[in-house]
């Protein structure tokens, strides 16, 4: 497996973004390695990391009475949560292995620090993740119209 | 039946027929005709097998019907239009088709309400299906008083239901065994507007549906009498049958005033400059707005209109269910369940509706079939019971899309 | 329109009026999803019903009415039309519960279909949502049967849950047996539900193919075929590139009745299939 630092340029949410910052975001991250079932994260929980995935496959859920509802997957290339760069820094989510999943969990609050000492840092990480919450907008909206639903 | 008859077997009804050269002077001279003389030639096509049709006062209104006699014809009828407005007057003449319009066109009678397509029968394998022969196979007709209009009209339905892959058999059967008089407007109606949509006020071969005789009545200057077109071999024959003799010099000029006069007498207009364009371009126009808030979407105007063509079909069963029928019946896109899909009706709002027939009417048709749906009959306009007249509604688009204009951006 | 729509609606002009159905025995029904099977049918006489792959017939069951549907099956098969109904009341009502031996009325094929073999020697995306699988079904297996002729090959299926999902042994055979990218997702899934949850759009950028040399092939409702031409666009197939199939309240199938038009459109004869350039500017206008 390639290293964090090989790894981490080549990701679509990091991929342009300048070399010397990509350097303090490695300083941020760790390799992470999950067995199917184990949570990354709870609904509520602080939220102080995210996560990339390199394999595997999270779900993001919700509980209801009858049991759990899966809302979204993330699959490799995908970047799990973004309540780390976002008051009250809460998970509004569960986040879940369903197979093994390797990772790459990056320290948000540490990252924060970060982007608060260089808003330029701060810029380019937020444009990645709006990119990726609007996205995630998208689908939810799309979503809503229960597009499947309507042709005979 | 009558020789008259063909018997097409290719649904098509095409407008090669005719006399041509009639324009550059190689065509039969026009004949002449008096009243006694519409009688023998309603006789001849009597005798020939024709159902004569033609318009008649009904309830008020005139209304096309089975006629024998000349004496049944609107003798003296004239009528005022105007917009959500028709009543007939008496006329100070004794004018047979001193009228504007009929509250029907000839739509009818070749494109009837409700045709049977088939009928069927469950059976111990499953069903059987029987195309309805007799559709399209009523007595052959002959109409007679058509106006230029609904000549044009005519000929827009044998494109749109016999001039593609697929046509409406019974309708085509129906077409080419017809007879056609038509006749020239000498009174057009304050609802008027054949001259801006380029169909009339006097028929004229080439144009619209192809016909046999075209009539212009005179009531001065001598006996009332009718000028004869002759337009088809048919046509002379039939005449020739009557003995109708060649009609007199000052008689033809005489005739001709009478389509001259008409043509300066159109009681609406509409500026048919760049239209289809305008309409496509306005399709989130205000104007639409306006005009839901007084549309009831009741359909009258697809109802009255001699081109629209939307038909849904409908299946019926008896109470055992073991005969069934499907039958073609009149539809309006002014109608809920038209555009319905599972899910939905895709034109849920009077807006859109009134904005679909519109810009069908006057634009797209021009796409689907290299003309403009609307003849200037001015029915719509008669039979709306809101007014909304249709040529008001046009030029209200183009104001609205005309920034630079006095009235620009105001509503009616 | 291609020889092969041609053939077919030539030969259903010479063979009676249009109006007329023709008899077809249900030979089998296959229960797909709750709401919805696949009927196979033979015709009385057995005179196939030769169609372009996404042509659609005229579909009714005796004294319950018409309703226009899609062709399922194979063209390569003409002597076994096969049509995926859903319930939706009303008459597909009546089609899905119609069991072998029942005989139904079918009229056509009619409409312009989706002329997949335009995209021999490049990339092929199919794009399909719901039961708008069952309109493109006839493509894939006419790529599955000339497939060295197609470059690489996805389909991206989007369903409202894992039990929405069609022809699940045609997926897994697609995906082994004819090197085809089977990708699925659905809106909600269960827990247990091992596959993607998500847009079926989002899947575009995930699919490996040649923007410039790629024909895409959408089917499902209207929004959800707009979203994914726009994402198709984005990833830099050209509008002209990406066919849709238009779904609407067909009464004749031949251009007469009116319902389906769509501003200058009949869809039932210009369409159902039509590149999305000539749609774009008709698709974002409400209630056109």
């Amino acid at each position: 497996m390639r290293t964090i630092s090989e790894y981490l340029p080549e990701h679509p949410f990091f991929r342009g973004l300048d070399e010397r910052w990509i350097d303090l975001v490695v300083g941020c991250a760790a390799n992470t390695h999950v067995y199917p079932g184990a949570y990354l994260f709870r609904e509520g929980g602080p939220a102080d990391r995210f996560f990339v995935v390199r394999r595997g496959r999270v779900t993001i859920e919700t509980s209801t009475p009858t049991g759990s509802i899966v809302l979204d997957t993330a699959h490799e290339g995908d970047v799990v949560g973004w309540s780390w760069l976002v008051a009250p820094f809460r998970w509004t989510f569960d986040a879940r292995a369903t197979e093994e999943t390797s990772l790459v969990a990056v320290d948000g609050a540490c990252l924060r620090g970060k982007c608060e000492a260089d808003p330029e840092l701060g810029y380019a990480l937020l444009q990645r993740v709006v990119q990726t919450m609007s996205d995630r907008l998208q689908s939810a909206r799309a979503r809503l119209l229960d597009l499947y639903g309507n042709r005979s | 039946m009558s020789s008259d008859a063909v018997g097409d077997e290719t649904p098509r009804v095409t407008h090669t027929g005719g006399m041509a050269g009639k324009s550059d002077g190689q065509g039969p001279a026009d004949r002449i005709i008096d009243v006694p003389g519409l009688q023998a030639l309603v006789d001849r096509l009597i005798a020939r097998g024709y159902t004569v049709i033609g318009p008649t006062v009904q309830s008020g209104a005139i209304v096309n019907a089975a006629i024998t006699s000349v004496e049944e014809l609107p003798q003296g009828w004239g009528d005022d239009q105007d917009a959500g407005h028709y009543r007939l007057r008496r006329r100070d003449d004794e004018a047979l088709f001193g009228y504007a319009s009929g509250a029907q066109s000839a739509k009818p009678v070749f494109f009837p309400t409700e045709e049977v397509l088939w009928r069927g029968r469950r059976t111990q394998e499953g069903f059987t299906v029987e195309p309805d022969d007799s559709a399209g196979r009523d007595a052959p007709y002959a109409l007679l008083g058509v106006r230029s209009c609904d000549l044009s009209a005519i000929g827009i339905h044998d494109v749109v239901l016999t001039g593609r892959v697929h046509g409406d058999v019974a309708y085509a059967a129906r077409r080419a065994a017809a007879f056609v008089v038509a006749v020239t407007c000498s009174d057009p109606g304050g609802t008027c507007f054949c001259v801006s949509m380029g169909t009339g006020p006097r028929p004229e071969q080439g144009r619209g549906a192809p016909y046999d005789l075209s009539l212009t009545e005179l009531l001065n200057g001598g006996p009332h009498r009718f000028v004869v077109e002759v337009a088809s071999e048919r046509g002379a024959d039939v005449l020739d049958e009557i003995g109708a003799g060649p009609a007199p010099a000052e008689d033809v000029v005489a005739g001709d005033a009478v389509a001259e006069e008409a043509d300066a007498r159109m009681g609406r207009h509409v500026d048919t400059d760049g239209l289809k364009e305008l309409l496509y371009a306005a399709a989130d126009s205000p104007v639409w707005d306006d005009v839901a808030t007084r549309c009831l979407a009741c359909g009258n105007c697809t109802a009255v209109c001699p081109t629209c063509f939307c038909t849904s079909v409908e299946d019926v069963t008896d109470l055992t269910g073991d005969l069934a029928g499907r039958t073609r019946v009149w539809d309006s896109c002014f109608d809920a369940d038209y555009s319905w899909i599972h899910g939905g009706t895709v034109r849920a709002t009077t807006k859109a509706r009134y904005r679909q027939w519109m810009t069908h009417k006057l634009g797209s048709w021009i796409d689907q079939f290299g003309m403009s749906g609307c003849v200037g009959c001015g029915r719509c306009v008669t039979w709306c019971p809101a007014a909304i007249d249709i040529t008001a509604e046009a030029a209200a688009l183009r104001a609205a899309a005309e920034p630079d204009e006095r009235d620009a951006g105001t509503l009616p | 329109m291609s020889t092969q729509d041609e053939v077919a609606t030539e030969r259903s002009r010479t063979v009676d009026s249009a109006m007329v159905p023709r008899q077809f025995v249900v030979t089998a029904s296959r229960r797909d999803t709750r709401d919805t099977r696949t009927l196979e049918l033979r015709a009385l006489g057995d005179e196939p019903l030769a169609f372009g792959s996404g042509q659609f017939t005229m579909l009714s069951a005796f004294g319950a009415g018409e309703v226009p549907i899609s062709i399922s099956g194979d063209p390569t098969r003409p002597e076994v039309l096969q049509h995926t109904i859903r319930d939706v009341g009303g008459a597909t009502r009546a089609l899905v519960a119609a069991s072998p031996g029942t005989m139904l009325g079918v009229r056509g094929p009619f409409g312009h279909g989706w002329q997949v073999a335009d995209g021999r020697g490049s990339d092929i995306v199919f794009v399909a949502g719901g039961i708008g699988l069952a309109p493109l079904r006839p493509a894939i297996l006419e790529v599955c049967a000339d497939r060295a002729s197609y470059g690489r090959v996805s389909l991206l299926y989007g369903a409202r849950t894992p039990e929405d999902i069609l022809f699940g042994p045609d997926l897994r055979v697609w995906a082994r047996d004819h090197d085809i990218d089977v990708e699925e997702t659905v809106d909600t899934g269960p827990h247990a539900w091992r596959g993607r949850v998500g847009l079926v759009t989002q899947l575009v950028a995930r699919v490996a193919f040649d923007a410039a040399h790629t024909l895409a092939l959408v089917c499902g409702p209207e929004v959800m075929m707009r979203y994914a031409a726009q994402a198709l666009i984005h990833c830099g197939v050209t509008a002209d590139r990406i066919r849709l199939s238009m779904e609407r309240n067909m009464k004749c199938g031949v251009g007469l009745c009116g319902h389906c038009q769509l501003r200058e459109l009949f869809l039932c004869v210009d369409g159902p299939v039509l590149s999305y350039d000539r749609l774009e500017p008709l698709m974002t206008r409400a209630e056109l």
